[in-house]
């Protein structure tokens, strides 16, 4: 993202916009629909790919696993078709070439995630497959919010307040590092659901993301709360975290203890564990707008991007 | 991202996040992609030992439970029209203090005997949105059958440790699934993805000499060759237990055997 975006002149296209806030939105429902998929146990109830039960269109009777299973491709193919029609768009009306690279990647990582999810069905769930599947859907949700983001009216017109950052650690390298732990723990929590690993190590990971997310929030917001656009991510993933920690434990009770011995998926171990899959997708988004946010408002000061073997010392 | 260091730590977390990656593809599954390049079929079978039919023994006995019997979970069928019937599980299936579904067969003592296996298949049929039977004991290479007799489809889904997985569908009125599996294994998992709630365990052995607990909690094992044998009694909740067995000639042995309830 190195061009000067202040001197371009980049119109704001409402309708662009509004349909990048619409993949968005689906594609929330379709992690949501692969989470229901996961925890009512149906990932293989359609037993090939790409086709279902032999045919490349007919919707098979929506009953039992099936009911998920195929909802969820349905969905994922609406996704694929929606990421077409913003790349054909974005090609014709965007003219910032980094946006239409990120329109191109999004199409790539959508294309990528299918491939994953064939892969699922035809080698019956291998844990390694399914975990990249999971952190790939909510990069994909990521890419989806941060396209909306950017074609945004705020973000194309406004004239950014920008403060900058002595602190160190940044907050940008803070926002950074909450990024990477909240990935680990993705990878670490699909892994326990695929059944590739016990729970221990997402929910002592769990620490470590509440202790460097709350280190960031507290950082964005004793410092930069009068940035609005800094503010509000920070307040939400504080708020999100919160949220998901309650649900978290939540889905540890009523999978891990409660349900240790179910004879089938019950619906409060499928609520809790769906949304805490939901609200952790929202979760890292959030972290990743808020990480853009501050990039753009909070840059680190100016003499550390200079290496200081580099720096001519001026004249007296 | 200016500085080198800045393009350090990308490096550093993205090889971090491969190197997850990479742990998950070291669980399991891997036994799944061996067992997927083996074989399906067994090498070709040896000639039977032959066994004296004048000499053979006979082991039976009765599996109770000691304690409290569980009361059996409810399930819940409701997310399919087309399953009716009982709807109980049966993880561990108590009757009057009476152990059913144990999987009792010869662990050990056998020997470098081989036996013929059956033309005859054994049937697993699907009705009531269950598996009938809950336990099935079959010879490593022997056909198992399996019908589909539920207005519903179903998908058979067993998930071996050490044999070939496989995932097929099968829709009402549609032919039987003909299936073998070509290793030992005890106690192999079977699941409906449609069906959540339907589980059964077959078992695959070398030899004939196994039986399944009835609901009164008796087996019996016909045939066998007179000598020290090592009986296995095997309960898919409450593990296992073995019993060192000496049979004569001729002999029919009872050897009863209990479990506890698992501890909490």
């Amino acid at each position: 993202m190195s061009t000067n975006l202040k001197n371009l002149e980049v119109p704001y296209h409402r309708g662009l916009h509004r349909f990048a806030v619409i993949l968005a939105c689906w594609t929330f429902l379709l992690i949501i629909a692969g989470a229901l998929v996961t925890s009512n146990d149906a990932g293989l109830s359609v037993p090939d790919w790409p086709t279902s039960f032999g045919s490349w269109y007919k919707i098979p009777k929506l009953v039992g696993g099936v009911k998920f299973e195929h909802t969820h491709r349905m969905i994922a193919q609406g996704a694929g078709l929606l990421t077409i029609v913003l790349v054909i768009w974005a090609a014709r009306a965007e003219k910032r070439r980094w946006m239409r690279n990120l329109a191109y990647a999004a199409l790539g990582t959508v294309i990528a995630q299918g491939i994953l999810g064939g892969i699922t069905v035809l080698y019956y769930l291998p844990p390694a497959v399914s975990s990249a599947h999971a952190a790939l859907a909510q990069t994909f949700f990521c890419i989806a919010v941060i396209i909306a983001l950017f074609t945004g009216k705020q973000w194309i017109e406004e004239q950014p307040r920008v403060e900058f950052d002595q602190h160190r650690p940044s907050l940008f390298t803070l926002t950074l590092l909450s990024i990477f732990i909240l990935y680990v723990q993705l990878i670490l929590g699909a892994m326990f659901r695929h059944h590739g690993l016990s729970w221990w190590p997402h929910v002592l990971n769990a620490v470590a993301v509440s202790f460097i997310l709350a280190w960031t929030a507290v950082r964005a917001l004793s410092l930069y709360s009068h940035i609005e656009a800094v503010r509000r991510p920070a307040i939400l993933m504080l708020s999100l975290m919160i949220a998901q920690l309650c649900l978290g434990f939540a889905a540890f009770l009523t999978r891990v203890e409660w349900g240790k011995d179910a004879v089938q998926p019950e619906l409060p171990m499928v609520l809790s564990t769906v949304a805490h899959v939901a609200v952790g997708a929202l979760l890292l988004a959030t972290t990743v707008v808020l990480a853009i946010q501050v990039w753009r408002h909070v840059p680190v000061a100016f003499e550390e991007r200079v290496p200081a073997a580099e720096r001519h010392v001026s004249a007296a | 991202m200016n500085t080198k260091a800045d393009r350090a730590s990308l490096i550093i977390a993205t090889l971090a996040l491969c190197a997850l990656f990479a742990l998950t593809a070291c669980s399991k599954k891997e036994n799944t992609e061996q067992s997927n390049n083996a074989a399906e079929q067994p090498a070709a079978q040896p000639a039977a030992t032959p066994i004296d039919p004048a000499t053979v023994a006979t082991i039976d006995g009765t599996v109770s439970f000691d304690g409290t019997a569980p009361k059996e979970a409810k399930i819940d069928m409701s997310q399919d029209p087309g399953c009716k019937g009982m709807n109980e599980a049966e993880n561990i299936v108590v009757d009057k203090g009476k152990l059913a579904n144990v999987f009792v067969y010869v662990k050990d003592g056998l020997g470098n005997r081989t036996f013929n296996v059956p033309s005859a298949p054994v049937e697993l049929e699907q009705k009531g949105c269950r598996y009938h039977p809950h336990v099935l004991g079959v010879m490593a290479g022997q056909t198992v059958d399996i019908k589909n007799a539920d207005p519903t489809t179903h998908n058979i889904h067993p998930t071996p440790k050490d044999n070939r997985e496989w995932n097929e569908s099968q829709p009402p009125s549609s032919p039987d699934i003909e299936k073998n599996f070509a290793r030992e294994e005890i106690m192999l998992p079977v699941k409906c993805n449609q069906h959540p709630w339907m589980k059964m365990y077959i078992n695959v052995v070398k030899s004939p000499f196994y039986a399944v607990t009835d609901k009164d909690g008796k087996y019996e094992i016909k045939g066998l060759p007179p000598g020290d044998y090592t009986l296995a009694f095997v309960q898919e909740k409450l593990g296992e237990q073995d019993q060192k067995v000496t049979v004569a000639a001729k002999e029919t042995k009872t050897v009863d055997q209990s479990f506890k309830p698992a501890a909490d």
